[in-house]
Order: structure tokens, then C-alpha cells, then sequence
């Protein structure tokens, strides 16, 4: 069977002053058609940046690796060049949901322009049937009044309703593939959920496969049929978010759920992974969270073990070194 | 003791909203009658819907955005500023002692700035140092303080990770030595363990400098563990305010309730016992009448004579205040 999405052996790199920052190290991924697959990791961990090489959207200072492979519906965007490749995936086949709301929308055009253009430089429509279309999806975000949002600018709605805007504007594209970073940080939890069920319907309608950016494991949870753990541009465990949650095996895994506030428990002190993520600039050789391992053997300390995912049950990969060294 | 640094009375902050330039002007009531007191060195919680109003009303507090009626002070040992009188040189003074996180730790960095200089512009810009040594060494101290390793003073912001930049973003409210701090949403876009380092660093620093919090946040578990008080909002109005412990084991609010129920559990199994609230979501242009939560709450009565009720908060138990409606109707 083909994937719908299959990331193979991708490698980002950064030019800057400073020198060659490493985003994304070795990362491979399938995602199938109507399957979400959830991504969680550290900040600066590469969760952005891999969802905006699939869209060809990182900026002129980056580098990819000769060998890496995304292919959508078997070919390999890596390879786009021209202007008509490009946009069978921008907003055609693929749309992006931005981490931050506000570089989304252009400040001084009103936010139903915006997606009424959108809509129709992608689906051949006139104006009228491109506005309907628009302030339907803006009330099933649960916008009110849609129809007087419709003509307000990005900077007069909240934090939530520019979020909200901007997945109704994603969504009413109707991609095959929707990437979405940090969709839901800016909802309170009630609309929260009721955009996950809208998200939740629409993918089964039309089949999308969906990668869903969060460091809200509880979305995850509710969300995801896979996830994959990222740690300084490397998936260190990936598998069935049931397996994941509720058996994790990598160091790093098992730290960020234990740093989960526990709500039902006010008493228990937050709980940080100690130490800190060394700079990109630096990047540890070997396992990258030996640094801050509390379970590296003195060969994992050293840094003498490579990275590599195993598979330790049927679809619950852990990164080599997680099996190697982490026994305690 | 508990004096109160932040007093607000009777707020409403509305804007305009006109269709096009012909059509007539409307109003939106984005903070309506609102009363709060916030206590020194408290960790004060904002939570609600999104669009209730909580960005406005932190906005306002601290000056960013017009007072429609009723009044905001800000005590300072004996010196009031009252914000709906307030001329540009008390002004100034203010911003040195009530400062905002942003949100984004990405977009409130200037990447062409190091990050001393990122540190050090609020300085600068305030005129609170005489001397570039002077300068350095606060920016020096609030840096150590905020954990940032001091070779890092010379990079620029894009060599950092999330959390990293938002402990700059804290160093460069701080640095002013403010008394009052508004963090809106300023750890959300972090992952849970950066989360949970930085929320340790606002409570060890609120212990150190003495500082007092306005916390607006989502994240309903965080508000949990670090805020002494909540206040809950729904479209421009406070519903419920208390104690978090007593908020979080014993709300009274319909929307409360429907609030706490629906925080996604990470056991994937355990698909939500959430309160689904009903209805369409009402909007600030043209708000209910009576209660505002009426349209959805599960517990409206059916004759409706909430539309005839108005708002107000009622002490149900002391430091636990509930809109009178939600006591009365619920
Ligand atoms: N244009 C760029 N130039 C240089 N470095 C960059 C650029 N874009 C991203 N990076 C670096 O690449 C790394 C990965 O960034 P990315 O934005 O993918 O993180 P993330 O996992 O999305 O984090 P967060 O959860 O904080 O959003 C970071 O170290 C970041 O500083
Ligand atoms: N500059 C503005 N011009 C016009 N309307 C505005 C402006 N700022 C806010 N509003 C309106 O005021 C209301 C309250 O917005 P506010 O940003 O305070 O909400 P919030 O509680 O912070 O929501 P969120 O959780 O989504 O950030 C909304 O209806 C919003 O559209
Ligand atoms: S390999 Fe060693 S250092 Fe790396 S995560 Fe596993 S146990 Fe920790
Ligand atoms: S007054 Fe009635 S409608 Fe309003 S919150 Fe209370 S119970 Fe619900
Ligand atoms: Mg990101
Ligand atoms: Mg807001």
C-alpha cells in the first residue's frame, strides 16, 4: 500500500552567522489517509520545521540532505522546482494550520477577504459561493456573528478567534493533507473540544491524513491514532498513542508525561526534565538526551552510541540507544 | 498582610465595530462591569472562553487600552495611579512597575538584537540607568536570575529554543524591577516540561522580588498548581472567583463546571466525561440579556426568567464568590 505522506531519511540544516544549525536529524515518517498522526517534543525540537519542509516553507538559508525523500501521493516535493509543483501542495493537496495566528493573516486586509481568496484561487468558485462557504466554516468553528467577523481585521478578534479563523480557512480548502501546528493552544478547553470533534468529523468526511503539532498530551490522547516523540530534531519513540501514553520506554518520553501538572494532585511540585537542552549550535554526539539522561551508561555518557529507531513491539519504535543503555 | 495592588471598579472596556464606513457604529462589549481586587504578592488566575474578555482586561490594567467606565488604581506604597486619569509622565512612571509577558516567545524578539540588548532596552528606553556599566549589571543579575547562562548575552534570539527565549522575554519584564507582572498565555507555547520550569521560576521570583501576577492562561491544570485565586469569564462578565483550591474541588458556576469537566484526559481511553455545552456560542456584539450564559447552560430554566436577572456576584462562602443568577437558578 502507498502513503498518502512518506518522510524518509530527512536531514535540516540552517546557514546562519553563527554557523550550521542542525533542525531536523535523520527523520523518517508515514502518515496515511485519514489517520492522524500526533508529534510531541521539546521546543525547538524541529515540529515546525518538519511540517514547513513538507510545504517547501522553510526560508533560503536552509539545507536539505541530497538522499531525503517527502513524497506525497509518490512524489518527491524535495524535488518541486517550479511555481505549478508548488502550488499542487500549497493550499491544493496540502494546507497548513501556522503555530502563530497572527503571521497568517495580513494585518491590514480583513480576515473574510483573505479567505475568500484563498478558497478560490483553489477551487474554481465565485465570490459569492466562496463567502458562503467561508463564514459557514467560521460558525462551525463556534465564531458567533460570523457574518460581522467576516469584515473585522486579524488584531480586533482574541487570541482564540484568529486561531479559530485560520483553521476555518485551512479547513474550507478541504486538503488531503493538513498540517497543523499548535491548532488548539489559544482554546479554552469547552471549544477546545468542540473544534477537535469539527476537526475529528472532517477527516473522516474526506478522508484527510492529518499531522497534528501539540505538547498537550491530553490532545494527543484525544486526537491521535499515532504519535511521534521529538527531542532536538530526532524522533526518539514513536507508535499507537494508547501504547505511548500508557507505556512509554524512552528517557525523554517518560519525562515529559511525568512533568504533566496532575490536577487531581495540587499538592505535587512541577516537575521539569533536569538540565538543559544544549544549544542546536552544539548538538550532543551519540543519543542526544544523553545530556540530560538520568539513566546513560557511561558508553551512552560518552557518546559513543548512534541513534536509530528499533522496533520493540509490533508499531512501538524506540530510538537504539533507548534499549542499549537505558536499562535500569 | 493583604493589601490590594490592583483595584478594579465597575470596568467596561468596549470597541467599535462598523460594517463598512456607511453603516451605522456598534458597540462590543468586551469587558463588562467588572470588579476585582488583586493582593500583593498573589498569584491572581484569569480563565474563560475565548473572546470573554481576558486580554482586554489585563490591557487595561496596565494602561494599553481605554477605560469606557468605571476605574482601574494601581496602589504603590501610598501612591495611587488612577488609569482612567492618568497623563503620559505618571505614565511612564507606571510602565516601570506593571510590565507584560507576551504570549510569544518567537515574535516578541527582535532577531537582529542580542539578547543583552533585548534585556537591556527597557532600561534604555525608560532611562532608568546612568551608565552602560550600570546597565550591564542589572541586565547581568536579572539574566542570573532567570537562569540564563551569561555567555549566551551575546547571541542573537534565533540561536535559542522556546524556552530559552521565553526566560529572555521574562528578563526583559523584569529588568525593570516592575511590581506587578501580566502573563498572558506566556507559557503555552511551551512543552510541558519547559512549562514546568518556568512556572517554577515565576514562583520562586514572586517569592524573591516580591511580585504580584495577573496569570491568563488556557491550561486549566497549570492555573491549578500555580494560582493562589482564580476568576473565571464568560463574554465580558466574571462568573465565578475563589480560592483555586476551593474553585477547582467544589465550583458553583454552571460554565465552571462545563469548564473543568472538559480538560482532555491523556488516558486515550478515557474518552471525556465532558459537560458538552449546548447551543450556539453567544457573541460580544449582541450578548444575552439576564444571565449571559443562559443560551447554553444545562440548568436554565425553562420560562427563562434568567433573561430578567442581572449580574452580579454574590460571597457564598467567604472568598468564594459565584454570579447571583448561578446561585439562584442552578
Ligand atoms: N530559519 C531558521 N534559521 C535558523 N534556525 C532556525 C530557523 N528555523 C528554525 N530554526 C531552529 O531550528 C530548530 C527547530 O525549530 P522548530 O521551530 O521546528 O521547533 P519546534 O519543535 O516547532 O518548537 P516549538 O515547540 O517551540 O514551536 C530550533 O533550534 C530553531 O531555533
Ligand atoms: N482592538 C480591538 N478592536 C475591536 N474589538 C476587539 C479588540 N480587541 C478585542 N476585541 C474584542 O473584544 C472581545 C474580547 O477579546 P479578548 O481578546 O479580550 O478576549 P480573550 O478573553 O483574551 O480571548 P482569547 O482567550 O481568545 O485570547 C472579543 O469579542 C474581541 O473581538
Ligand atoms: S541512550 Fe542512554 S542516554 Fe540516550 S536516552 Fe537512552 S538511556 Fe538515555
Ligand atoms: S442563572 Fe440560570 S442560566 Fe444563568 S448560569 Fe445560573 S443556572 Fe444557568
Ligand atoms: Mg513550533
Ligand atoms: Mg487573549
Amino acid at each position: 500500500m502507498t502513503h498518502l505522506l512518506e518522510i524518509n531519511n530527512l536531514d535540516v540544516k540552517f546557514d546562519t552567522d553563527e554557523g550550521r544549525i542542525t533542525a531536523i536529524d535523520n527523520v523518517s515518517l508515514t502518515l496515511d489517509q485519514g489517520k492522524v498522526l500526533g508529534i510531541v517534543g521539546e521546543s525547538g525540537s524541529g515540529k515546525s520545521v518538519t511540517a514547513k519542509s513538507i510545504m517547501q516553507l522553510n526560508p533560503g538559508n536552509t539545507i536539505y540532505n541530497e538522499n531525503a525523500e517527502i513524497l506525497i501521493d509518490e512524489e518527491n516535493v524535495l524535488k518541486f522546482t517550479s511555481k505549478n509543483d508548488l502550488k499542487k501542495i500549497r493550499g491544493g493537496k496540502v494546507s497548513m494550520i501556522f503555530q502563530e495566528p497572527m503571521a497568517s493573516f495580513a494585518p491590514a486586509i480583513k480576515i473574510g477577504y483573505q479567505m475568500v481568496e484563498q478558497l478560490m484561487i483553489h477551487k474554481p468558485m465565485d465570490k459569492k459561493e466562496a463567502k458562503n462557504i467561508s463564514i459557514d466554516m467560521l460558525n462551525r468553528v463556534g465564531i458567533a456573528d460570523a457574518e460581522k467577523r467576516f469584515n473585522q481585521y486579524a488584531f480586533e478578534l482574541s487570541g482564540g478567534m484568529r486561531q479559530r479563523a485560520m483553521i476555518a480557512m485551512a479547513l474550507s480548502t478541504m486538503p488531503k493533507l493538513l498540517l497543523a501546528d499548535e491548532p488548539t493552544t489559544a482554546l479554552d478547553v469547552t471549544i477546545q473540544a468542540q473544534v477537535i470533534n469539527l476537526m475529528k468529523d472532517i477527516i473522516k468526511e474526506y478522508n484527510m491524513g492529518v499531522i497534528f503539532i501539540t505538547h498537550d498530551l491530553g490532545v494527543i490522547a484525544q486526537v491521535a491514532d499515532d504519535v511521534a516523540v521529538m527531542y532536538l530534531g530526532s524522533v526518539v519513540e514513536q507508535g499507537p498513542v494508547n501504547e505511548i501514553l500508557k507505556n512509554p520506554m524512552h528517557p525523554y518520553t517518560k519525562g515529559l508525561i511525568n512533568a504533566l501538572p496532575d490536577i487531581n494532585n495540587l499538592d505535587a511540585p512541577l516537575t521539569p526534565i533536569p538540565g538543559n537542552i544544549p544549544s542546536p549550535l552544539d548538538r550532543p554526539s551519540g543519543c542526544v538526551f544523553r545530556t540530560r539522561c538520568p539513566h546513560a551508561s557511561k558508553e551512552g555518557k560518552e557518546g559513543n552510541i548512534k541513534m536509530g529507531l528499533v522496533e520493540i513491539k509490533p508499531g512501538h519504535w524506540l530510538d537504539k540507544c533507548g534499549v542499549d543503555c537505558g536499562k535500569t | 498582610m493583604s493589601e490590594n495592588i490592583v483595584s478594579v471598579n465597575n470596568l467596561s472596556v468596549s470597541f467599535d465595530y462598523q460594517e463598512n464606513f456607511l453603516s451605522k457604529k456598534q458597540k462590543i462589549k468586551a469587558v463588562n462591569n467588572i470588579n476585582i481586587k488583586i493582593k500583593k504578592g498573589s498569584f491572581f488566575g484569569l480563565v474563560g472562553e475565548s473572546g470573554s474578555g481576558k486580554t482586554t482586561l489585563g490591557r487595561a490594567i496596565l494602561g494599553a487600552n481605554k477605560i469606557s467606565t468605571g476605574n482601574v488604581i494601581f496602589h504603590d506604597d501610598g501612591r495611587d495611579f488612577d488609569l482612567t486619569t492618568i497623563n503620559s509622565k505618571e505614565m511612564k512612571e507606571y510602565r516601570k512597575k506593571a510590565q507584560l509577558i507576551f504570549q510569544d516567545p518567537y515574535a516578541a524578539l527582535s532577531p537582529r538584537m542580542t539578547v543583552r540588548d533585548i534585556i537591556a532596552e527597557p532600561l534604555e528606553v525608560m532611562k532608568i540607568t546612568n551608565s552602560r556599566e550600570e546597565t550591564d549589571a542589572r541586565v547581568r543579575d536579572i539574566a542570573a536570575k532567570c537562569r540564563l547562562n551569561l555567555e549566551h548575552l551575546r547571541r542573537f534570539p534565533h540561536a535559542f529554543s522556546g524556552g530559552q527565549r521565553q526566560r529572555i522575554s521574562i528578563a526583559r519584564a523584569l529588568v525593570s524591577n516592575p511590581k506587578f507582572i501580566v502573563a498572558d498565555e506566556s507559557v503555552a507555547a511551551l512543552d510541558v516540561s519547559i512549562q514546568a520550569d518556568i512556572l517554577n521560576l515565576l514562583k520562586q521570583l514572586q517569592n524573591e522580588l516580591n511580585l504580584t501576577y495577573l496569570f491568563i492562561s488556557h491550561d486549566l491544570s497549570v492555573v491549578a498548581h500555580v494560582c493562589d485565586i482564580v476568576a473565571v469569564m464568560y463574554l465580558g462578565h466574571i462568573v465565578e472567583m475563589a480560592p483555586s483550591r476551593e474553585l477547582f474541588s467544589n465550583p458553583r458556576h454552571p460554565y465552571t463546571k462545563a469548564l473543568l469537566s472538559s480538560i482532555p484526559s491523556i488516558d486515550p481511553e478515557n474518552k471525556s466525561r465532558a459537560i458538552e455545552l449546548q447551543g450556539e456560542i453567544p457573541s460580544a456584539m449582541n450578548p444575552p440579556s439576564g444571565c449571559v450564559f443562559r443560551t447554553r447552560c444545562p440548568h436554565a430554566s425553562k420560562d427563562g426568567k434568567e433573561a430578567n436577572i442581572e449580574m452580579g456576584l454574590v460571597e457564598v462562602t467567604p472568598g468564594h464568590w459565584v454570579d447571583r443568577c448561578g446561585v439562584n437558578c442552578a
